[in-house]
């Protein structure tokens, strides 16, 4: 039983942590691919700064989006685990 | 209040549902009432200054409001071509209300739920254990899909006004690959259809989720470096509210502006 909740256990901490890095990676690429097009294009044309700033949050606003949904699941995994919930309901039917 | 540091995580996650064993019908009444009341308090200060409007002599707020309105209207200009009374005002309901939602998570975390347990020991004789409140509605999921699946809604009420209802469902078929894969055509327009509401009611919850998540965790750090961690957080913070907020009114105008379009 208590190799069963550990092995569960350590495999959801690797499982979240992957979640959360791979995410992260992604995201800071996207940022850094993102960020230096803009200041690019800055110095190109000085005059579109403005148009192009609301651009940039609203591209970096989606660009959180999918690394965020992944801090979600793997916080949900850290303090709700559902699959310690459904092999404790398994072994305790 | 701290004890046991994984029971106040978890007693700072929970929502205070009713019933409390959940269920389909359950609903999370702190999420419902905190964002019915920063509904009411936008209607209410909008249209205080929409009844005092002075052109000659506008007060600060009412310069205050202009620019947010202003701010909405330029944005809409720029997405939507079509014609419609709705966009605007619907654009900035959004706005203003995810970001006030969004602000609660500014407050200390540990001040409205401390309150709650003591009106609900001492007036309602509760065990103040068992008083559960989170007072951030979007980081609630249920709040973010219902205004998700409602801009849902709406872009099927848009497509359908501007093409017609047959025309709808014939571009349901028809559309990315032409008429004669129909099947395949209508897979895509579905996921695309689903895909909208999905993303933008995970990605408002999951900003808010992680943002509270990492002030509980804060929380429990001793005092002397409460602030050390507390204040930068706080400060980026304030800049994601404001882009979430954002980045959920104009997905929704470019969104409607989309399904009004024509090929």
């Amino acid at each position: 039983m208590e190799a069963l909740v550990t092995q569960i256990q350590s495999m959801t901490v690797l499982a979240a942590a992957l979640i959360i890095g791979l995410g992260a990676i992604g995201t800071a690429l996207g940022f850094a691919i993102l960020g230096g097009k803009f200041l690019e294009s800055s110095a190109r044309q000085p005059e579109l700064i403005p148009v192009l700033q609301t651009k940039l949050f609203i591209i970096a606003g989606l660009l959180d989006a999918i690394s965020m949904i992944g801090v979600g699941v793997a916080l949900l995994y850290t303090f709700n685990n559902p699959f310690l919930s459904a092999a404790k309901a398994a072994l305790g039917a | 209040m701290a004890g046991n540091a994984t029971e106040y995580i978890k007693h700072h996650l929970t929502h205070a549902t009713v019933p409390h064993d959940g269920g389909f019908w359950a609903i999370n009444i702190d999420t419902f009432s905190v964002s019915l009341a920063l509904g009411f308090i936008f209607l209410f200060v909008f249209t205080r200054v929409a009844k005092t409007f002075s052109m000659e002599n506008p007060g600060r707020l009412q310069l205050f409001v202009e620019m947010i309105v202003e701010m909405v209207a330029n944005q809409v200009k720029d997405v939507f071509h079509a014609k419609s009374a709705v966009i605007a005002p619907l654009a900035l309901t959004i706005f203003v209300w995810v970001f006030l939602m969004n602000t609660m998570d500014l407050l200390p975390v540990d001040l409205l739920p401390y309150i709650a347990q003591l009106i609900g020991e001492h007036v309602f004789g509760a065990d103040p254990h068992h008083v559960y409140l989170r007072v951030v509605p979007s980081a609630d999921v249920n709040a973010t899909f219902a205004m998700s699946l409602s801009v849902m809604f709406c872009i099927i009420g848009f497509s359908i006004k501007a093409k017609g209802l047959g025309g709808y469902i014939h571009e349901l078929f028809s559309a990315p690959f032409g008429p004669k894969v129909g099947p395949i055509n209508f897979v895509f327009q579905i996921i695309e259809l689903l895909a909208k509401p999905i993303s933008l009611a995970l990605r408002l919850f999951g900003n808010m989720y992680a943002g509270e998540l990492i002030f509980i965790l804060i929380a429990l750090l001793p005092f002397w470096a409460q602030w050390l961690l507390g204040a930068p957080w706080a400060i980026f913070h304030i800049l994601v509210i404001t882009l979430q907020a954002f980045v959920f009114m104009m997905l929704t105008i470019v969104y409607l502006s989309l399904a009004v379009e024509d090929h």
